[in-house]
């Protein structure tokens, strides 16, 4: 019996047709993954399940046999549904039973029952067999363990369908392992679970059928044992990207960079490598095995307790990332976001930060006429899609957006360029650009290292492949000497 | 030409132009030419920059994402410093000795206020406390400190040189308004023709993003607090030689008027945005209003309620807009369905 | 960062009651007579208009807001309550109804405008704390009321008792209102289902919207309650000081945040509790009763008071900044 039936749904904001004219059921106790790009409706999809928007007029939406109109977040919520959105809306501040019995706090008269709180959330908790310590703060807790405490309250509401959106982006394999147990325990317990991904996931794993939509169009739901990720991307892009390995002569006589026996307690041990000019070389492992960590002390923001960092052979101490810069190091962060882009701020000054000290004249006034030049050209050189300079940077596209950031870091005439995960919320159209932007970098001489979880991308944009675990290199490959299942073995072995 | 104008004017600008206009046009049958008669000139000339010089330190650090409650309690510290140093002067002292203690007071009241500044910054910058509990603090710390010293004391008579800072004028511009305008150009400068005041303003939006690009935000911090101080102390000299008398205590209800005057002047009170410019058109604003109540016998009272209602009313506009925004858009014909964004 | 103290809420608490006990310990040991319940009451009854604000300004700090109008707030409710009582021979009750009711009103005023007009709130409250202070100078022309009732004077002390020596002792209409204020602010956050919305409130806005708490009612009530809180107060205040300035409360709005702050309420929302509140603002009376029965100068009393201020701030951004050493690029 189906648990969910949309018929006719469509939504229009403004001039933009965000949905049209979906289809969509979902069975009691399925696992059902919806996939599809960044603006492809998913989430316009969600917000009219769990009644936070209305659909155009038209719509039927069928719960449990009951058909609606539209839903408001109270009836959807009374009806079973509950979502877990990917920041988790999580309280911080308050306890573990606190947030999982949160709803327990309606209605501002009446006093808080500590005793009842703690049962709902054991109760909730023993549901689906999970054990946290109920008076746990939130902020205490891994990301992982809060995702528990957020499909714990799903349960504590009753859930008959959870709609997780993105649920694994920030797991690593052993956690996201954990969290398919539970979705199986879930549906065990005739609870639908629907995944919402923009790209292949490990979820696909246990999913029975995929829906896929683009442009707010369902292009089908399909079996999940017939998808892959080739099929996957072909359908969510449009078209096909395909890839080859690199197999590409390198000359690796003199590294640029070159690391012996680097350690940070708790952090990263006994690090080495060399890194040579024109070079693309990956390094990849999960979240948390201590990459970020690394490049952080390679762009001096990360002191290392012992070995050496050689640029060109000669032992540099980077007390911060200045020194680091100085030397000709770059680093593209993973947090796009927060760390690498003042959103709000005009593209030119985005462009411009690194290099504002050589802009000025002798008065020590900035020479408005070469920043303007500086900022034309690597728009021009960069293809950077804009308006004008002085439009926020924020209204760019996610790969335009990586693209300033690069260009910000290439102003500064690097050696060496680190890109923390470049692909991180752009487009399947704009990972390609991104990826031949590198390539073409490299061709020029500059050395790269790009660091990322996605398998694919750095064996077939790499040529040559480090693997860390727990803080320690295990592995080196040729990118063309390795198959893509055995490098997938390598880092997760 | 109306995008230019608003680009090169800025929206926030053209607004308080608007509400000048509207101001004077309302307030002119009342007070008829009063208002704009040299007297009433020379007395707004005279009456401004105290407010504006403390308004435009208080402007600094608001844009790069911060706030400087200790402003006051620096700016009457720089006067009670200069004080002492003009009254260790021997009595009878002249010519150029005189001369010489009158800049060794205006340096002594600059220094400390430095010091001030070094304070909050180091606090804000290198300890990484947030600006608001630093600065409350330093506040109570500074008046403290200045209390503490002078027993809570009036210092008064200087000499006629301190005078002419705050009653003297050259060629006809009353030498206040002219510290204010030569400040408030300097700042304007400052902030949008140097890499200094670029760093600032990109501070104000994201701390985070400007470290990771190889600034040194902590260092930057720093000269920004001391920059506010330094402002401060000019504030102080002009409040001393106007009152010809220096305490721990004098302007402190100015202290909040400062912020509704930059956040009326377009200063994100977030940081990141805002223009001088803004700053100086609210403050011309903010006078009138204060003039013509006296002009029209109202209590000077009065003018901190205008004040605030004005603050009021303009985001009570802007908030409505925004609500309404979205129903216009879709009472408008049928838009063509953007392009979806390019890689 | 995972095994770091649980619960999270002692440190703050912990270090500032050891503070306050230190100092406790030092001043009875040099003055025998700082523990005397006179000295002890004494104490209360001075900081019992601030201690009152710090209640209610807490409610409001964990909410991830900040009032500063309440200083404006108090002085319209005072003076309007004993004008009227001054003129209808009204009494207690009626004036606890006229103060309790204008700081209400004028809370909702803020609640109704931080909600809506989408800027900070201490802008919003910079605002409003100018438009209420300037209306109450032009209206009252800065004049003080200078004669209040009789009954006023006799205040509403419990308790009465006289030692051997003739020394009276009462627990003061201040002293029962700030136990009183502390005690409710107490359970309203920890027992009722509106003091866990304000903390869920504060610890993740858009969280709480989600799960279906109206945010814009829990303003106004916290809002409101600030405002109420500072209605009362102020009667409090008044009866304490046994005047009625218009000019008397504003300025001291900085005070009472540097309070609640020094106790551990976080100006991002989510976190304070009443018993630091308590403990900040104990630290700071017994600090300036401390230097008056030692005799220092009391012009040098706000130079302490800013110096606990600064050293407070500076240990609490250490603990913050330690607790940022873990994920690296952030220190």
């Amino acid at each position: 019996m189906m648990f969910l039936e949309m018929r006719g749904v469509s939504k229009r904001f403004g001039g933009v047709q965000a949905l049209s004219n979906l289809d969509f059921d979902l069975a009691r106790g399925e696992i059902h993954c919806l996939v599809g790009g960044n603006g492809s409706g998913k989430s316009t999809m969600i917000k009219i399940i769990s009644g936070v928007q209305d659909p155009d007029p038209g719509a039927r939406i069928t719960v449990e046999g009951r058909e609606h109109a539209r839903l408001t977040p109270v009836e959807s919520s009374a009806l079973g549904v509950q979502v877990i959105y990917q920041d988790l809306s999580l309280f911080p501040n308050l306890t573990v039973a606190e947030n999982i019995a949160i709803a327990q706090h309606r209605g501002l008269t009446g006093l808080v029952k500590r005793k009842r709180m703690r049962e709902v959330a054991e109760a909730a908790m023993r549901r689906i067999g999970v054990a946290l310590d109920l008076d746990e703060r939130v902020s205490h807790l891994s990301i992982a363990n809060r995702q528990l405490v957020a499909i714990c309250r799903a349960i504590a509401a009753d859930a008959k369908l959870v709609i997780m959106d993105e649920p694994t982006a920030s797991l690593t394999r052993h956690e996201v392992d954990a969290l398919l147990a539970l979705t199986l325990e879930l549906k065990r317990r005739d609870i639908s679970v629907l995944f919402v991904s923009h790209r292949f996931d490990e979820v696909l794993e246990i999913a029975e059928r995929v829906t896929v939509i683009r442009d707010g169009v369902k292009l089908g739901t399909y079996d999940a044992k017939d998808m892959t990720e080739q099929r996957l991307a072909v359908l969510m892009s449009g078209q096909s990207f395909t890839y080859e390995t690199r197999d590409r002569a390198v000359a690796r006589e003199r590294p640029v960079l070159a690391v012996e026996g680097l350690c940070k307690a708790g952090e990263y041990q006994d690090v080495g490598f060399a890194l040579y000019p024109g070079e693309i070389l990956g390094l990849t492992g999960l979240l948390g095995a201590g990459r970020t960590e690394l490049a952080l002390s390679l762009f001096g923001m990360n002191a290392p307790d012992a070995g050496t960092i050689r640029i060109d052979g000669e032992a540099v101490t980077f007390r911060s990332n200045r020194d680091a810069i100085a030397r000709g190091i770059a680093y593209v962060p993973e947090d796009r976001l927060s760390l690498s882009l003042v959103l709000e701020q005009s593209i030119g000054a985005n462009v411009t930060v690194t290099v504002l000290d050589t802009l000025k004249d002798r008065l020590g006034l900035l020479r408005r006429r070469r920043e303007a030049g500086l900022i034309r050209d690597w728009i021009r050189d960069l293809a950077i899609k804009i308006g004008t300079p002085d439009d926020p940077v924020r209204t760019l596209s996610g790969g335009n957006q990586q693209r300033v950031v690069i260009a910000k870091w290439l102003a500064t005439k690097p050696r060496v360029l680190i890109l923390d995960s470049p692909t991180v919320g752009v487009d399947l159209h704009g990972k390609d650009g991104i990826y031949a932007l590198v390539k073409e970098l490299a061709a020029q001489g500059l050395a790269v290292i790009m660091i990322s979880d996605e398998i694919p991308e750095v064996l077939y944009h790499c040529d040559r492949i480090l693997v860390m675990r727990e803080g320690r290199l295990t592995g080196e490959v040729m990118a063309h000497h390795v198959a893509e299942p055995d490098l997938r073995r390598m880092v997760h072995a | 030409m109306p995008d230019i104008l608003l680009r090169t004017v800025g929206r926030t600008n053209l607004r308080l132009l608007a509400l000048l206009a509207v101001l004077c046009l309302a307030v002119a049958p009342l007070v008829g030419d009063r208002l704009f008669a040299p007297a009433g000139l020379r007395s707004m000339a005279y009456q401004l920059p105290e407010l504006g010089l403390l308004s435009l330190a208080m402007m600094v650090t608001l844009l790069s994402g911060g706030l400087d409650l200790s402003i006051i309690a620096t700016a009457n510290l720089a006067a009670l410093a200069a004080a002492a140093v003009l009254k260790a002067a021997p009595d009878g002292a002249g010519g150029a000795l005189l001369l010489a203690y009158e800049a060794g007071a205006l340096v002594a009241g600059l220094a400390a206020a430095a010091l001030v500044g070094l304070l909050n910054g180091t606090l804000i910058g290198y300890l990484r406390v947030s600006p608001i509990l630093a600065t409350l603090g330093t506040m109570t710390l500074v008046k403290g400190l200045a209390i503490g010293l002078t027993r809570g004391s009036v210092v008064s008579d200087f000499p006629p040189a301190i005078l002419f800072l705050g009653s003297g004028s050259v060629i006809g511009v009353p030498t206040p308004l002219l510290l204010f305008g030569l400040v408030a150009l300097a700042l304007g400068i400052l902030l949008t023709r140097t890499p200094f005041g670029v760093v600032l303003t990109l501070m104000g939006s994201n701390q985070q993003a400007v470290r990771f690009s190889g600034i040194d935000t902590r260092a930057a911090l720093l000269r920004i607090y001391v920059l506010t101080s330094l402002v401060a102390a000019i504030a102080g000299f002009v409040m001393m030689a106007r009152f010809n008398s220096a305490n721990a205590a004098y302007g402190e209800s100015y202290l909040l008027v400062t912020i509704l005057a930059c956040v009326l002047g377009g200063i994100s009170p977030t940081g990141g945005f805002g223009r001088v410019g803004g700053l100086v058109l609210a403050l011309v604003v903010l006078q009138l209003i204060s003039t013509a109540c006296v002009l029209l016998d109202f209590s000077q009272f009065l003018t901190l309620a205008v004040w605030g209602g004005i603050l009021l009313s303009v985001s009570l506009i802007a908030a409505v807009r925004d609500q309404l925004r979205p129903l216009l858009a879709g009472l408008r014909a049928p838009v063509l369905r953007p392009a979806p964004p390019q890689v | 960062m995972r095994n770091a103290s649980r619960g999270g809420r002692a440190p703050q608490e912990l270090w500032l009651g050891l503070v306050v006990l230190g100092m406790v310990v030092v001043l009875t040991a040099l003055r025998p007579n700082f523990l005397s319940v006179q000295n002890i009451l004494e104490m209360m009854n001075a900081t019992a208009f601030n201690g009152i604000l710090v209640s209610g300004l807490l409610i409001v700090l964990i909410a991830g807001g900040i009032d500063i109008s309440f200083a404006a707030v108090a002085s319209v409710a005072q003076y309007a309550a004993l004008t009227v009582a001054n003129a209808t021979g009204a009494g207690w009750g009626e004036i606890v109804a006229i103060a309790g009711g204008i700081g209400l009103g004028l809370g909702l005023l803020n609640g109704v405008l931080v909600s809506t007009l989408g800027i900070a709130s201490i802008i919003v409250t910079i605002a409003t704390q100018s438009v209420i202070y300037g209306i109450l100078l032009t209206v009252t022309r800065g004049q003080d009321i200078f004669t209040l009732p009789a009954w006023f004077g006799d205040g509403v002390d419990l308790f009465v008792t006289t030692d051997a020596k003739g020394n009276v002792y009462a627990i003061s209409l201040q002293i029962w209102a700030l136990v009183l204020a502390f005690a409710s602010a107490w359970f309203l956050l920890n027992r009722t289902h509106f003091g866990r919305q304000v903390f869920a409130l504060g610890g993740n806005p858009e969280a709480a919207r989600r799960v279906g708490f109206g945010t814009t009612r829990l303003n106004l009530l916290v809002y409101g309650y600030m405002g109420l809180v500072a209605g009362l107060a102020s009667l409090v205040q008044a009866q304490y000081t046994q005047s009625v300035s218009p000019t008397a409360l504003v300025g001291r709005e900085l005070e009472v945040v540097a309070a609640a702050v020094l106790g551990g309420a976080s100006l991002d929302g989510g976190h304070g509790s009443v018993l630091g509140a308590i403990l900040g603002l104990a630290l700071v009376v017994i600090m300036k009763n401390g230097l008056a029965l030692l005799g220092v100068s009391s012009y040098w009393t706000d130079f302490f008071t800013g110096l606990v201020i600064v050293a407070a701030v500076a240990g609490m951004a250490a603990r913050a900044r330690r607790r940022w050493h873990d994920s690296p690029g952030l220190a």
